[in-house]
């Protein structure tokens, strides 16, 4: 029951952000009928508002989470090829077509899905999650051929805690909501991609600049003088920022982690903070237990007020495993270190 | 032509408790090459120093040894994606190529987390993953160490004009190196990847498992037809035990040169019960260009390589050793001819001492003695001890008898000299 609870609120998330509000009104109707486990009338609610929108986005996707409940998985896998098809900067329909390939033991295709997803959303931190599960389980099936073994019994196991984890993992916040296109117009959609998806790190690294002009030139000087002596000092407290940060995702406690983040926090995919903060809540609570290590960690270039940090992610939840290399571009305000944009990815 | 039942054929698998023996002599080198592809593999930010190969091997594109290099040369790079494009490609060519299922787990899991070894298959049999793990470290090794194409082995000291080419096997690497003769020097044609006996080499006892080291040649070829599949796609037999494996004690037989089983691209580095074993593609090339009854094969627990100027000297040096027996011998002089012939000498039931009485009463009815040699071979064989396997066709021609006839000489070098230790007709 938890998985479809988490199945509404992502559609509602979905459809909030974007839509008009007959259309919002609609979807969280169907949404409402799967939440009370009623997939045949959700069926055919979807399928009636498909009828006057053949290519809306949000209620396609819809349609592919009815399906799954439905059981209909080569139908649902039918609703997410055309989606991506359709929509093919949109991250989401790829992910959940990858975890339907997988759910049917098909991991080369369900890599490829997943690749798609990430070549169009290179943060998507949810793809990458999967893919590392993709990638794990392809391992496993080439290390089975080298050895000669049965991996029939292994796939079988992987393939239902994949489909229920990774669909309550779709739950990205739209980043249509910043800019918010509307999804019923594809051509409006498509054309707003490649504005959402390339330029992230424009304005939001431009803006510390410009928003602290003081700092910058006073740092320059300093950092000449004494270089080693200021990092030393600032590397130590921005590890232990960052080991803090860690610490409370591992906690899960939802409110110290939030408060790691700064005001102006570039959110992955530019929106609203309040959008974002409500996704984290979820995706930091849903899990039973959390734990998140950090690996080589290195204090890149300080300068003032700012400064980047990397390291390697080991994240490990009751379900998924991922690890990835991260950059954090920390700020300090009053004194504390806090995230001003977090990128996966080298 | 009998049909050996021990010795190099019984069945694949390997005990855990060989694979335990084996590691009491894992080279360290190595251990250090796993440990820096594991490193790699891990997507670390280490560079494999790879030397860059001196020559294409085979010029085969699509060969599965090809495919392979190209994925560790991507793998040297970093670039894990185009590495795992020709392990990908290699296996649609060779889908019984189980090394690399291995390679391609382990790109695929180093996607997703770091690797802490080469081979990561945790609910595998340990005993297949090491047999595995092994084969990768050979063929990795083989790319790393490609050499350069104008060293020549030391055995190969003087090949006969119509002995086209020769085997040289190194059994610590794994390897098998092909050669012309051009003109009697050595030309490096190509070399292959082989397994050998799960005990290891120098072979002493029938049944130890092991694979012989010495001098040999091909002696007969058997058909496909005539063998079971675990032989893949031939066998040629060699002439273990040879005259010196005899005098040492040694004995077994049914050493083969043979293929894999259909199923099978390839079997682990130690596998066999002594035989020589190349993949059927590697083993119809080479078979090309064996001659039955003529062609070497010298096997080696790890190859002396020389420069052709050393591999010169040594043979000039050996030759004027040899011209001077024939010439003390032409001379009559009973001692000086006998002090080409060591205190250890014996051949055909005679002793040092029964051979030099022997020899003082025929040369004392003699006025005269010429001696011709002609169609010299000379291969020295791998190991510690300086054995030289020598064969001629000897024209003696005397004052009271002459005749034509084809001989073979084992020469020893003791305490600096080479003296003869065993003669007798080949």
């Amino acid at each position: 029951m938890r998985a479809a609870l988490r199945l509404v609120a992502l559609i509602v998330g979905l459809a909030l952000a974007t839509l008009t509000h007959s259309q919002s009104d609609d979807l969280q109707d169907i949404s409402r009928l799967m939440k009370q486990g009623q997939h045949s009338q959700a069926l055919d609610r979807v399928n009636q508002y498909l009828a006057t929108k053949p290519r809306d986005a949000q209620g396609r996707f819809l349609k592919g989470l009815v399906l799954v409940e439905l059981k209909k998985i080569p139908e649902a896998i039918d609703v997410y090829a055309k989606l991506s098809q359709d929509y093919p900067e949109l991250p989401e329909p790829y992910n959940n077509l990858a975890v339907l390939y997988a759910a049917q033991g098909h991991y080369e295709k369900a890599r490829q899905a997943l690749e798609m997803s990430i070549r169009t959303h290179p943060s998507y931190a949810t793809a990458h999650e999967n893919l590392g599960d993709v990638y794990t389980k392809l391992a496993s099936q080439a290390y089975d051929k080298a050895l000669q073994l049965d991996s029939t019994n292994a796939a079988a196991q992987t393939k239902l805690s994949l489909l229920r984890e990774m669909i309550s993992g779709t739950n990205r916040p739209t980043r249509t909501a910043a800019q918010p296109a509307k999804a019923a117009e594809p051509t409006k959609l498509a054309a707003a991609a490649p504005k959402a998806a390339a330029p992230e790190a424009k304005p939001a690294t431009a803006a510390p600049a410009q928003v602290k002009p003081v700092p910058a030139p006073d740092a320059k000087p300093a950092a000449a003088k004494a270089p080693e002596k200021q990092a030393g000092a600032s590397d130590e407290e921005l590890i232990k920022a960052v080991r803090g940060w860690a610490q409370a995702w591992s906690k899960k406690d939802v409110d110290a982690y939030l408060a790691f983040y700064a005001r102006d926090f570039k959110t992955p995919k530019g929106e609203a903070r309040g959008a974002w903060e409500k996704s984290r809540r979820q995706r930091v609570s849903a899990p039973k237990h959390i734990e998140v290590e950090l690996e080589g960690i290195k204090v890149g270039a300080i300068s003032g007020n700012t400064a980047t940090v990397t390291f390697r992610q080991h994240y490990r939840s009751d379900s998924i495993k991922a690890d990835s290399r991260k950059t954090l571009v920390m700020v300090r305000v009053d004194g504390k270190w806090l995230i001003q944009q977090e990128r996966v990815g080298n | 032509m009998k049909r050996p039942a021990n010795d190099g054929h019984d069945g694949i698998s390997v005990s855990a408790a060989a694979a335990g023996e084996r590691e009491g002599i894992y080279p360290l080198v190595l251990l250090r090459i796993l440990r820096a592809l594991a490193c790699v593999l891990a997507a670390l930010a280490l560079a494999l120093p790879v030397c860059a190969p001196a020559k294409t091997v085979r010029p085969d594109p699509t060969s599965p040894e090809t495919l392979l290099n190209r994925a560790f040369k991507e793998i040297g790079r970093q670039r894990f994606d185009a590495a795992l494009e020709h392990i990908e490609a290699l296996i649609r060519v060779r889908p019984d190529f189980r090394m690399a299922h291995l390679i391609k787990g382990d790109l695929l899991l180093a996607k997703a987390r770091p690797l802490a070894t080469l081979g990561n298959a945790p609910n595998g049999p340990a005993a297949r993953i090491v047999d595995l793990r092994e084969e990768a470290v050979a063929r990795l090794r083989a790319y790393r160490e490609q050499r350069s194409s104008d060293q020549v082995p030391r055995y190969l000291l003087q090949l006969l004009p119509e002995q086209k080419y020769a085997i040289v096997v190194d059994t610590g690497r794994s390897r098998l190196y092909l050669f012309r003769n051009e003109a009697g020097q050595p030309r490096y044609v190509g070399d292959y990847y082989i397994s050998s006996g799960k005990r290891g080499a120098v072979k002493v006892r029938e049944g130890d498992q092991k694979t012989p080291i010495g001098v040999y040649h091909v002696t007969s070829s058997l058909p496909r037809k005539k063998l079971s599949d675990f032989y893949g796609s031939g066998a040629y037999p060699i002439n273990y035990p040879n005259e010196w494996d005899r005098r040492q004690g040694r004995n077994g037989h049914g050493i083969w040169l043979h293929g894999t089983p259909s199923d099978t691209y390839s079997r682990p580095p130690r596998a066999s019960d002594g035989c020589v074993v190349l993949s059927n593609a590697d083993l119809d090339a080479l078979a090309r260009h064996l001659q039955i009854g003529l062609t070497p094969v010298i096997i080696s627990e790890g190859v002396e390589w020389l420069s052709v100027e050393a591999w010169n000297t040594e043979r000039t040096s050996f030759l004027q050793a040899l011209d001077q027996w024939r010439r003390d011998w032409e001379s009559r002089d009973t001692d000086r001819y006998l002090a080409h012939y060591s205190p250890g000498f014996a051949a055909n039931g005679q002793d040092r001492d029964a051979w030099g009485r022997h020899k003082r009463q025929v040369n004392g009815a003699k006025s005269w003695v010429k001696v011709g040699l002609s169609n010299v071979s000379l291969f020295r064989t791998p190991g510690k001890e300086e054995v030289v396997v020598v064969t001629f066709d000897q024209n003696y021609r005397s004052s009271n008898l002459s005749n034509v006839m084809k001989k073979r000489q084992y020469w020893l070098r003791e305490s600096g000299r080479w003296r003869i230790v065993y003669e007798g007709a080949a």
